[in-house]
């Protein structure tokens, strides 16, 4: 394991060598004294594994492709923004906007995240082990979110096609954001999220939501107001 | 944007080092505000000296005239002590009769801080200039709080740095943008006689606080109010003579981190400005919610 210490060197020659490996490269590396830069291994494209022993700033992971990412610490803002593949885990607690726009891949906070988690998420799965902080899942498009804990108001605003599991109690929902059934389909598939985070907890204490498609779609009895 | 930074010392015995431990701190919030910084500084919980810290953009200025002045319109002895584009003022029956008689007979002369305790400096430029400017590092004391603006509301000068003090030993710094401050100043200036001296929104903030406290609110209650009456973004960051607190406003779209040991409490816009504190590996660090007061000491 290649060990690279920030004591030392600079964000931007920690992410030119980490993006530098080639596609085929599953290299191990070790980052220290992370000391809350922002933007840490960022745009990652090969499969590698990159450990950060701290808490990180914002946008750590963001972009990330293939890689593996684990932050033991609390991650910033924007964590794992904009992930198109890989896998990112926070060991603490994210701050807002976890996950956001994320097009694949999984994010999984052992903590908690704050507002706004997974906002505008494309594709992303995220798993969070604690509770997310208001809006999350806003303009959530396509991908899961699964919360272990508790989830504050305007969960799921303006949702599109995402799917919201949540085990704790909710706030107020988000605008056209309703609790849908859970059928045998989503428990599998929580099931595999759960499994596939490492996060130990009961399918069956979820409950599912979902958009109820009045926001979205053109509807002919409002042709008057265009 | 801006950057916020609070320090506050559990432990009295690292109060002699105050300064050294909050310098980087603030210096580390350089990128989220270049243009001017502003550090407040609680010396002594138990003084009981009026103290009011005055700006003046000549250097040097005539501050013994100044103080001559002052001792004149006051009938008691005033001292003055230089602290680079700012003077420490001394004497008085209280601060602010000191702050009032500035006011009164020195037209020319900004009041930055009015207390027994609290000392305010703030000017334009980098935040290690600034910290440099005033020896900042040299300084003890129990709690501090900082600033670094990049401007949005005001101009970019020295009154418009932040924190802002408007009653005895509070401050306030302020990350964000309030949207009714020009109708709170009006009601507060006109209706509870609360001077301003700059159109900035922060200081209708750190007006709105000194009010309620004059009422006979705590600091916790003060901030309780406040989010029902102030609209807009903010994270804030507040000192009194004795206590700390940080507030953010229900949407939280400003960024707080902070960070706690049995030695000390901080809080700042970004956990970098955290990362040199001694014990930091161990500290618990969180992120404040939303609408939710927290505070330390007698707050």
């Amino acid at each position: 394991m290649e060990t690279i210490d920030l004591k030392t060197a600079s964000t931007r020659e920690l992410n030119a060598r980490l993006q530098g490996e080639g596609a085929g490269s599953n290299a191990a590396f070790e980052v220290l004294h992370p000391d809350g830069r922002h933007a840490l291994a960022c745009g990652l494209t090969a499969p590698i594994a990159v450990s950060i022993k701290g808490h990180v700033g914002y946008y750590c992971a963001g972009m990330n492709e293939n890689a593996t990412v684990t932050v033991h610490g609390n991650a910033g803002v924007g964590v794992a923004e904009n992930m198109m593949s890989g896998l990112v885990r926070v060991k603490g607690d994210a701050s807002q906007s976890a996950g956001a726009t994320g097009h694949g891949g999984l994010l999984v906070v052992e903590g908690s995240a704050s507002a706004r988690c997974g906002i505008s998420m494309k594709g992303i799965d995220i798993v969070v082990k604690g509770s997310v902080g208001h809006n999350s899942a806003f303009m959530a498009q396509s991908g899961h979110l699964v919360v272990c804990g508790d989830a504050e108001d305007g969960l799921g605003d303006s949702i599109y096609e995402a799917v919201i599991y949540v085990a704790g109690k909710t706030g107020k929902l988000g605008a056209d954001c309703v609790e849908q059934e859970m059928t045998s389909q989503d428990r599998a598939t929580l099931t595999e999220l759960l499994a596939r985070a490492g996060i130990e907890a009961d399918p069956a204490s979820f409950r599912r939501y979902g958009s109820a498609r009045t926001l979205y779609n053109f509807t002919i009895d409002n042709v008057g107001a265009y | 944007m801006c950057g916020i930074v609070g320090l506050y010392l559990k432990n009295p015995e690292l109060r002699s080092g105050l300064g050294t431990l909050f310098s980087p701190m603030l210096a580390q919030m350089r990128d989220r505000g270049p243009d001017s910084a502003g550090i407040a500084v609680y010396r002594d919980a138990a003084a009981s000296d009026a103290k009011v810290v005055v700006y003046h953009p000549e250097t040097p200025y005539g501050w013994d005239a100044v103080a001559g002045e002052l001792a004149d319109r006051l009938g008691c002895p005033v001292t003055a002590e230089p602290v680079a584009n700012h003077a420490i003022l001394t004497g008085g029956s209280s601060a602010t009769a000191l702050r009032d008689a500035v006011f009164a007979s020195c037209p020319g002369v900004r009041v930055m801080s009015a207390g027994t305790s609290l000392e305010i400096y703030k000017d334009v430029g980098l935040p290690a200039e600034v910290l440099d400017r005033f020896r900042v590092s040299a300084m003890s004391g129990s709690h501090a709080i900082g600033h670094t603006r990049m401007a949005t509301e005001s101009a970019v000068s020295t009154e418009g740095a932040h924190p802002f003090n408007t009653g005895e030993d509070l401050c306030l710094v302020h990350n964000g943008s309030l949207s009714n401050h020009n109708g709170l100043r009006e009601w507060l200036s006109t209706h509870k006689g609360i001077p301003f001296q700059t159109d900035n929104d922060s200081e209708v903030a750190a007006a709105y606080l000194t009010w309620r406290m004059s009422e006979g609110a705590t600091l916790s209650e003060a901030l309780e109010a406040a989010l029902s009456d102030l609209d807009g973004f903010y994270t804030f960051a507040i000192g009194t003579r004795d206590g700390f607190a940080v507030l953010r406003d229900p949407v939280a779209c400003k960024p707080a981190v902070m960070a706690e040991t049995d030695d000390w409490v901080a809080m700042a816009s970004e956990f970098r400005a955290l990362a040199a504190l001694p014990g930091i590996e161990a500290a618990t660090v969180w992120e404040p919610k939303p609408a939710t007061v927290y505070s330390w000491g007698r707050a």
